[in-house]
């Protein structure tokens, strides 16, 4: 086979779709890009701004890998466009460990309790539990209430015992606070 | 370290990075000026493609390439078969991109490269493909018959093997049965649905001629094997990265798939990186999958319950193509008397085509199918004789004196005898015959009863041939600088936590912290010996392999620390980096040892200064690194193991149906779970529990529906149920280990153990909640609540208001 092309092709390097102006607030930092309307909020975070930490798991809004916070509010960024967040103040999972990297204690807590296998799932399940431990409304911390408010998010290494363990030692530490 | 670390319950290694959204899947990998692929695929079962007109995509804005079976070169041709067998007539595996036919819907028929994947989705769609549709059958056992459409018109009645094995003298011991009992079973087509889906990127730099690919995939030296051969390039040339992988249950062992190659071809042709990232519904469509088999299967028994001879004949689906050969058939077929004695058996399978995504191994391997046949057997048996279920299982498991118990004649997926190497099966019977409370149930069950409602106690054994060859190896250096051990092997992980079992082992041979072991993995740029991660063996064959290279550089460790610090080798002690005389304070930090070892021209540190060949330590006579000595602290040493060794566990579960929604509640499960000697019990009982949970929804949520004309209608998470947290009880995990004695570390394979007896164990509880109103024996998973709507009696069932 022939390994090297004999005139390097024309390449185009953006595509022809128009672009609009977003603003937006992540992680306490204000950034302005130039996108295309249909930019997801996904690609937007992963692409544009390269936290990576977001997974892309189903692309429908079901399996919950991909939430963030909106405005503090746990959403999916999958199903929504970059430009619906125009404005918006977002926190991802680059925001939950401190700036010398220590993590927090729901993240120490599912480390603790192997609450996490091959990791994809878990920057969702982090950003969705943040959202229940800063919401004010007092958690149910049984084994069903925990189990009914990581119901958002799939999960496909664990079998979820020790995420459900994780989420009781980081909430008795967050309520103790 | 002074504790003991193999067996140690140690937080892992890659947890920080991964919590901190810091992993680095092969999406995250940043390729600047990265084109974007995406797929053609085929709408039709079957058809002949009669016409494809690329035109107006290639129009497109933004658009770089469109290819097809006619501009792909030499890789418009038949993929390897991976796995070849005798029991396959010119077994039929796929195109990189349909010429002519199409023979399932997802099939890639044309693959566009643009700028970005919204534009390349977009062009894809202007590729007009003019396909005749042809005719089809899904079903398994009208597609054997005469007049059945053929997948492939080279393969009568549809067969792509047939094959049978032979264990003992099946036909005397049957003559002298007193009591026979035969029944169908079937399990149904699922899924892996790993949450990252598949994954392929690459780059070719034309000015070293060097491929790089990153791959989310379990083989990456496998891949790089089939990319150096596909592409004429030397290996050393090609180098396959799985990185972080988001999870792999097999569906990421195959290979190549299209896009593995066809990545890489773009990266060539277009000197850019190419980037794929399959979405969900492609994974649905387009990567493969596993489970339909349908067993009839007969025990041949005294009247006090001895099984003497099992027969089995069972059909296995192989999808459109047979592209790892029969692997996940036979691993069915030779496991298919699970822990029994039954020292006669007769077992055929056939794998048939069906115009459906190709079938390869997913958890569990063929294993779950097994198991639900001969354990919804045994269930029968013990029901016709009337003996008590864990009963007729005890009079017929392996006794712990009969191991090694070997069955002549079956040969598993390595092409070795089938040998249970060690087990305490009566014992794990006893303890989930405890945990479950079977003395109490039956007065809870009457109770139940009285008060209308249905409760069931499910059983099932089940066994997993483990950590099956041909080899791993292991290669440990301790760094000069950092005095740090860094540790390779060839496969790759998907969350298993290698990085942390492993330097758990090397940790006590080395006298170092588990955190100050770098573990790498998955790099053919790293290391490139080895086969893959499959079946339940990356702790039995690559723990092995560095145990024993650990323990050759433990032993250069000592030689050296007792040559610079002037002792016996007996009296030096190994402990937290560095090597000690017994009872004295003279030590040495292995990063000094370890640059001492390495003769010297240039003191780059301290340490080094001490290495020069001008340093007086270092004159003597001859050479500075004589004959046959390598510099530094490094090893690499392999496991082969001699056959594959078994674990073995049992579930119970006490299980109730709401009559409202014929929905199943688990008010107790427990399984009981032997893998020899535990590494990290904490990372065992995780892929234990994380496989219930699969086996949870294998047994009563995840179905791949197929329409008769052969489109998968719930190719999405909204129709296709994975069980979230909601769905999965609490469940009581019991350990015995019973080491294995075909490997120096006593371990088995675990990842596959907790999904493959649940099926059978759901079934079992069910029929039993129901035994006195219904017949209904649940041979059929996933049981669905229609099925169990009609188990009920008429009338019982509450519509929900």
């Amino acid at each position: 086979m022939r390994h090297k092309p004999a005139i390097a092709p024309n390449i185009p390097s953006v595509s022809a779709d128009p672009t609009v102006e977003v603003t937006m607030t992540v992680n306490g930092q204000t950034v302005t890009r130039h996108v295309s309307p249909r930019m997801l909020l996904t690609d937007f975070i992963r692409h544009e701004l390269g936290l990576t930490g977001t997974h892309v798991g189903c692309e429908h809004g079901v399996c919950g890998a991909c939430t963030v916070l909106i405005d503090g509010r746990a959403a999916r960024a999958c199903l929504t466009f970059a430009v619906q967040a125009d404005g918006a103040e977002l926190r991802t999972i680059e925001s939950e460990a401190s700036e010398d990297g220590t993590l927090s204690e729901l993240q120490k807590a599912f480390a603790e309790c192997h609450g996490l296998q091959c990791g994809y799932c878990t920057p969702g399940f982090i950003m969705n539990i943040r959202a229940h431990l800063e919401s004010g409304e007092k958690l149910d911390l049984s084994d069903e209430g925990i189990r009914d408010m990581i119901s958002g998010n799939l999960c496909r290494c664990t079998g979820y015992k020790n995420i459900v363990a994780a989420v009781r030692k980081s909430a008795q530490h967050f309520n103790r606070k | 370290m002074s504790t003991r670390q193999f067996g140690a319950k140690i937080s892992r290694n890659i947890d920080p990075e991964l919590l901190r959204g810091e992993g680095k899947f092969t999406d995250d990998i940043p390729l600047p000026g990265a084109l974007h692929a995406a797929f053609v695929r085929s709408p039709f079962a079957r058809a002949r493609i009669e016409a494809i007109d690329t035109s107006d995509a290639l129009a497109c804005p933004g658009v770089v390439a469109v290819y097809t079976c006619d501009n792909i070169e030499h890789l418009d041709r038949e993929l390897p078969l991976l796995i070849p067998h005798p029991s396959m007539n010119n077994a039929r595996t796929q195109r990189p991109l349909a010429r002519e036919d199409v023979y399932y819907v997802g099939q890639p028929v044309a693959m566009v490269v643009a700028v970005n994947r919204y534009v390349a989705e977009d062009a894809a769609l202007l590729v007009d493909v003019d396909y005749d549709a042809l005719d089809v059958e899904l079903d398994m056992e009208k597609a054997i018959l005469d007049d059945a459409p053929l997948v492939h018109p080279s393969h009568p009645n549809n067969i792509a093997a047939d094959f049978t094995q032979v264990s003992g003298n099946p036909d005397t011991a049957i003559a002298a049965a007193e009591h026979v009992t035969k029944l169908r079973v079937q399990v149904d087509r699922s899924t892996a649905a790993p949450m990252e889906c598949r994954t392929v990127a690459a780059w070719f730099d034309h000015v070293s001629s060097e491929l790089t690919v990153w791959d989310g995939t379990q083989a990456p030296i496998g891949v790089r094997g089939g990319l150096a051969s596909l592409f004429d390039l030397d290996e050393d040339k090609v180098r396959v990265i799985a990185p972080h992988v988001g999870g792999g249950f097999g569906q990421k062992v195959m290979f190549p798939y299209a896009d593995e190659i066809l990545v890489p071809y773009a990266a060539i042709n277009l000197g850019k990186p190419i980037k794929y990232i399959e979405d969900r519904r492609e994974n649905f469509i387009g990567s493969n999958q596993e489970r339909t088999q349908i067993h009839t299967i007969e025990l041949y028994a005294t009247k006090s319950g001895e099984v003497l001879a099992l027969s089995d004949d069972f059909l296995h689906d192989t999808g459109a193509f047979i592209p790892y050969g029969i692997a996940v058939a036979q691993v069915a077929s030779t496991s298919i008397a699970g822990p029994y004695r039954i020292p006669n058996i007769r077992v055929r399978f056939r794998a048939v085509y069906t115009p459906t995504v190709p079938v390869t191994p997913y958890r569990g391997c063929g294993r779950p199918q097994a198991c639900f046949a001969i354990e919804r057997a045994m269930d029968q048996l013990a029901d016709e004789l009337g003996i008590d279920r864990f009963e007729i299982r005890r009079r017929n498991l392996i006794r712990d004196d009969e191991f090694p118990y070997a069955r002549d004649g079956l040969l598993f997926a390595d092409g070795l005898q089938v040998k249970h190497d060690s087990g305490q099966y009566l014992r794990a019977l006893e303890m989930a015959r405890e945990a479950i409370g079977w003395d109490d149930f039956p007065a809870k069950q009457a109770e139940a009863r009285a008060e209308g409602r249905y409760l069931g106690l499910g059983l099932a054994f089940y066994v997993e041939g483990t950590g099956l060859g041909p080899y791993e190896g292991g290669h440990i250096k301790i760094h000069p600088i950092t005095g740090k051990v860094y540790v390779n092997t060839g496969l790759a992980g998907q969350g298993q936590g290698h990085e942390t079992s492993f330097a758990q082992i090397v940790a006590d041979q080395l006298g170092v912290n588990v955190s100050d072991v770098i573990f790498r993995e998955g790099d053919t740029g790293a290391y490139d010996w080895g086969v893959a991660t499959f079946a339940s063996r990356a702790a039995v064959v690559s723990g092995n392999a560095i145990y024993k290279a650990a323990k050759v550089v433990r032993q250069q460790l000592v030689e050296a620390a007792a040559n610079m610090l002037e002792a016996p080798t007996d009296e030096i002690e190994l402990t937290d980096g560095y090597a000690s005389v017994k009872g004295t304070n003279r030590k040495i930090a292995y990063s000094t040892i370890a640059t001492a070892t390495n003769p010297l021209r240039y003191a780059f540190n301290e340490a080094a200064q001490i290495a020069t060949q001008f340093a007086p330590a270092s004159k003597h006579d001859g050479p500075p690194l004589a004959e046959g000595q390598h510099p530094g602290l490094e090893a690499t040493d392999y496991f082969s193991p001699s056959c594959a060794t078994w674990a073995y566990g049992v579930h119970a579960a006490i299980v109730e149906i709401d009559p409202v929604t014929c929905r199943v509640v688990f008010h107790k499960y427990v399984c009981i779970h032997d893998c020899g000697n535990m590494i990290n019990p904490t990372i065992v009982e995780g892929q234990v529990m994380g496989g219930l949970a699969q086996g949870i929804g294998g047994a009563l949520f995840e179905h791949i529906e197929f329409d008769d004309d052969g489109n998968l209608t719930n190719a999405n998470f909204v129709d296709f149920l994975i069980p979230y947290a909601t769905e999965i009880p609490d469940i009581e995990i019991q350990h015995l280990e019973t080491p294995s004695p075909l490997n120096p570390l006593g371990v088995k394979g675990v990842g596959e153990a907790g999904c493959i007896a649940v099926g059978a164990t759901v079934a079992s509880g069910l029929a039993d909640a129901v035994s006195h109103v219904s017949g209904s024996k649940f041979h059929y998973t996933p049981v669905t609540p229609d099925m169990i709507l009609e188990a009920l009696p008429q009338g019982t069932a509450q519509p929900p208001d």
